[in-house]
């Protein structure tokens, strides 16, 4: 799939290079199938009508451009140790000033660059709050390089009008498969017993407390996007009798659906949290879903630490309300429950889900083509529905 | 049955231990510190032995056991079995096949999940609060990357089932061919080896298979390939695998079974690139039971003179 720049875009690469008879971005093809990708039909054909110059425009070279044919600002808001966007955004010529590396402060830093700015990325889950977008007038677009988006202020970009886009599927299949090994290595004890070796203490044969069985369990998945799809359909070969609660059912799918999260505990033995965090999924386990769940009941979370009363969890795992948890994210992420230390079926994992280099680069390729698409007036991929 | 003798050879199961006591008189092996003295005491009443995948009925144990009529195995495994000499007594075998089919399956994708992202890494990282101080290292992506599988018998043919969801290619070594299904096979294990990212053992323990795991097959799998041993410990050389490991040129090994078990190389217990677990592939208390039931069901089938369940002899 390509965007192609309409000709009157055309027609001044060719003024400035005859030999160039098109300018095509290049969208990887594993985003062409993305539902929420907005297609304008105008931009596919290579029409002769000339269209209004855009503002922003991309040289032959790739480098984005303003209508002062000045190179446009991208304002980089990420924590100091996350840096795998940097060379991706150098690599293709992006202008990126970025917020942790000036002297100033955070306030004297935006107020200096305000107007230029036109586009933020927005990575580690930094908040993106009204106060730091007020100094930004310009500002047009918050990239986040990530699937969650609920650090960023959306009642705000909605009212100045702000896009805001977010990672989509980049990096589905990792979180979805570190959604399976959390499952797996919960019931089967993995790290416990891999704890246990080590330790030396493998003496004497068989005298260790087994697992669970996977196979004919049924799973419920609360949150049927792209993670939840992707999650369903790597636990359908186990034997798995999959269900899934989510806003609204999803035609055709071959798994049963449950209108909310609580009839879904009563009929399942294993629930795994793939949703977004909002105002509705916040607690959306609560103390009664998991006396619900059972005492045989596992909770895997690749979500939002905040789909979780923490407390609570705490409290029945202690108690043996349910019989253990996987956990990739937490309600205040470094810490954590210290009590879930002592306890031998927990699995516990420092919100890594999305941490291969294969993710990254994915992540990063769909950062840089919203933003050259941006800056270019071309269709966005991954928005993030705010009204 | 409360009469017939019957020798369980190691700790393997209570609900096993419980349910043979209430039909027969059962010894426990592990309980005589002068084995042979036992022996001696107990040869005529003998009948069956009870084994698993660390202590079966060999040779010596066949000729001390004269009066001894099956060997129910509380494994799919029969490697520590002389099958040979069963036939040629007519002694009877059984053993538990497909009720850990599924069990042994879901390990070893959980294995691969396990040392592939890290997680008992993780598990540990977290828990030691380093988290605080910064976040975890970049782990390898499972899926899309290509598995190879020595041996596509029930639990092989699992593995791959399961595989396939996860969008890897599934590659196969067999002894022969296997025409009715889409996996690419390969000739010889180098070769399975050099075109597969992770290996996975998942075949029977022959005089054949015997470290059909060596040096030259690591080296095929290389710095960046893993390999999986859910089968048995003897199909891996194990002093060749500790040093491919500590000297970098394999990726990394999840490893289910050993060559002595309880005793592991102690080398890789500093590695943060092996997973090491103490023979658990059919350890649920769902399967164990099943399997307790086959043992079971086996014996009472044969001193009834019915049929037996799962004959392997």
């Amino acid at each position: 799939m390509s965007l192609l720049i309409t000709s009157s875009y055309v027609n001044l690469l060719q003024a400035r290079n005859p030999k160039s008879s098109s300018f095509t971005y290049q969208i990887p093809s594993r985003f062409a199938s993305v539902s929420s990708f907005n297609r304008n039909p105008k931009t596919k054909a290579v029409s002769s009508s000339l269209m209004t110059v855009k503002r922003s425009l991309i040289d032959t070279d790739g480098e984005v451009l303003v209508s002062k044919m000045e190179p446009a600002v991208v304002l980089v808001h990420r924590p100091p140790a996350l840096d795998f966007i940097d060379e991706p955004l150098s690599r293709h010529r992006i202008n990126a000033l970025y917020t942790h590396t000036s002297p100033d402060s955070l306030q004297d830093f935006l107020s200096t660059h305000a107007a230029s700015v036109r586009a933020v990325v927005s990575l580690g889950k930094l908040p993106m709050t009204a106060e730091f977008m007020s100094n930004l007038p310009s500002l047009g677009i918050v990239v986040c390089a990530s699937v969650g988006f609920d650090h960023v202020d959306l009642d705000e970009c909605r009212r100045r009008r702000i896009v805001v886009t977010n990672a989509g599927d980049a990096y589905g299949e990792d979180v979805a498969d570190l959604a399976v090994g959390l499952l797996l290595s919960v019931l089967r004890r993995i790290p416990s017993v891999d704890r246990y070796v080590r330790s030396g203490r493998w003496t004497r044969l068989w005298d260790y407390p087994v697992g669970l069985k996977l196979d004919r369990k049924k799973v419920g998945i609360v949150g049927l996007g792209n993670i939840g799809s992707l999650v369903a359909k790597r636990l359908e070969p186990f034997g798995c009798i999959i269900s899934y609660n989510s806003r609204s059912p999803k035609p055709g799918v071959p798994y049963v659906y449950y209108p909310d999260i609580l009839s879904l505990a009563a009929d399942n033995d294993l629930l795994i949290l793939c949703c977004s965090l909002t105002d509705e999924t916040h607690h959306i386990v609560n103390r009664r879903v998991m006396e619900t769940l059972g005492t045989n009941g596992v909770i895997i979370n690749v979500g939002r630490g905040g789909l979780i009363d923490e407390k609570e969890m705490v409290k029945c795992l202690v108690k043996g309300v349910i019989w253990g948890v996987g956990l990739d994210v937490f309600d205040n992420e470094p810490e954590v429950p210290q009590e879930l230390f002592n306890l031998e079926n927990v699995v516990l994992s420092p919100h890594s889900a999305g941490m291969t280099a294969e993710s990254l680069t994915n992540v990063s390729e769909v950062t840089v083509a919203n933003l050259k698409a941006f800056f270019s007036d071309q269709p966005l991929m991954f928005t993030v529905q705010l009204d | 049955m409360e009469s017939i003798g019957v020798l369980m050879m190691c700790p393997m199961s209570s609900y096993l231990e419980n349910e043979l006591q209430k039909r027969f008189n059962l010894h426990r092996f592990w309980n005589s510190p002068e084995k042979s003295v036992f022996l001696e005491n107990h040869r005529n009443s003998i009948r069956a032995v009870v084994g698993n995948a660390s202590a079966g009925a060999d040779a010596q144990l066949i000729d001390d056991l004269p009066k001894l009529e099956i060997v129910s195995s509380f494994s799919v495994g029969l490697d520590k079995i002389d099958l040979g000499k069963c036939k040629e007594k007519g002694i009877r075998v059984t053993n538990t096949p497909d009720v850990l089919t599924e069990d042994v399956a879901d390990l070893a994708i959980g294995l691969i999940l396990a040392l592939l992202r890290r997680l008992c890494e993780c598990d540990r990282y977290v828990r030691s609060g380093k988290w605080k101080q910064g976040d975890f290292q970049l782990t390898t992506k499972f899926s899309g990357k290509s598995v190879g599988i020595i041996g596509l018998g029930r639990i092989g043919t699992a593995i791959a089932k399961r595989a396939e969801a996860f969008s890897c290619p599934i590659n196969y070594y067999s002894r022969t061919v296997k025409t009715d299904i889409a996996y690419k096979y390969y000739p010889t294990v180098v070769d399975l080896a050099k075109n597969s990212d992770i290996l996975v053992v998942a075949c029977p323990l022959t005089d054949k298979t015997k470290h059909i795991v060596n040096r030259q097959v690591m080296d095929a799998l290389g710095a960046k390939g893993v390999l999986i041993n859910i089968g048995r410990g003897p199909h891996v050389d194990e002093q060749e695998l500790v040093k491919a490991l500590t000297e970098g040129r394999l990726g990394g090994a999840a490893l289910d079974v050993f060559e002595q078990e309880p005793h592991v190389p102690e080398e890789l217990f500093a590695l943060e690139n092996v997973v090491l677990l103490p023979h658990v592939g059919s350890g649920t208390v769902e399967t164990r039971n099943a399997m307790a039931d086959l043992v079971v069901g086996n014996l009472e089938a044969h001193f009834t003179g019915k049929p037996l369940l799962t004959p392997v002899v």
